[in-house]
């Protein structure tokens, strides 16, 4: 499941949902990304996420059923926040449940690697009173390129 | 064709979105950018480094080399940084 908001989310109540009524489910992995209160030696005092309304979710849903192709996995979860959030707020959740923990720790990371580098979404940084866009990290690209099998939001 | 820009590249062309009909000639998104390039400073300071902007035609990530047609949904973004 996808989900694109402004509002925040019950960690405790979204990844239950992954194995409520599924006794087959084994394992459910998740990851939370948050608003970091620095960057470098620097302050953050919001942060402002936007995003492109009808690709984002394309995006997202094409990430999901990649990791449904390649994990044999009972559920996903993808629910990513935009607008303005303070340091302390959760940005990101991404989840996957399966029989065994092998696929659920794999997909789980695969999520969150390749919606790094493929969802469109921009960080908008506040910092001693001025307002600028987060650079991409080629580190990000280094971690969803180990999953191969895609370019990322460069040519394809 | 309807054009969309995000995050930098929009505050740097001063557009959000703008609809016209495809330019003669502007067959691929390389085209397409050195036309909009002659649209104004904002947009040559935009696409100043082409490396740093990316595309995504009819909501799919491609290259400047992708075919153009009527009627297409072009997007022009900095490398993304959500999560």
């Amino acid at each position: 499941m996808i989900r694109v908001q402004t509002e925040d989310f019950d960690f405790a109540t979204e990844v239950a949902r992954l194995s409520d009524g599924n006794a087959s489910v084994g394992g459910v992995c998740s990851f939370v990304g948050l608003v970091r209160d620095m960057a470098g030696d620097e302050e953050i005092s919001a942060m402002t996420l936007e995003h492109y309304p009808g690709m984002t979710e394309k995006a997202l849903a094409g990430i999901e059923a990649e990791a449904h192709a390649r994990w044999p996995l009972q559920d996903t979860l993808i629910i990513h926040r935009y607008g303005k959030l303070l340091p302390g707020e959760r940005i990101v959740l991404v989840a996957a449940s399966s029989a065994h923990r092998d696929a659920a720790f794999d997909a789980c990371r695969f999520l969150i690697d390749w919606l790094k580098t493929k969802a469109p979404f921009w960080k908008l940084e506040e910092a001693g009173g001025e307002a600028r866009w987060v650079d991409a990290k080629s580190s990000d690209d280094t971690a969803a390129a180990r999953w191969g099998g895609g370019g990322g939001d460069k040519a394809e | 064709m309807k054009i969309i820009y995000f995050a930098w590249v929009r505050e740097k062309t001063g557009t959000a979105e703008e609809t016209f009909e495809r330019p003669d000639g502007v067959d691929d998104v390389a085209a397409l950018i050195q036309w909009l390039k002659g649209r104004g400073e904002g947009y040559q300071t935009a696409f100043a480094d082409p490396a740093m902007v990316r595309v995504a035609v009819n909501q799919e990530h491609v290259g400047v080399d992708h075919r153009l047609a009527d009627g297409d949904e072009v997007a022009f973004f900095p490398p993304v940084t959500g999560g």
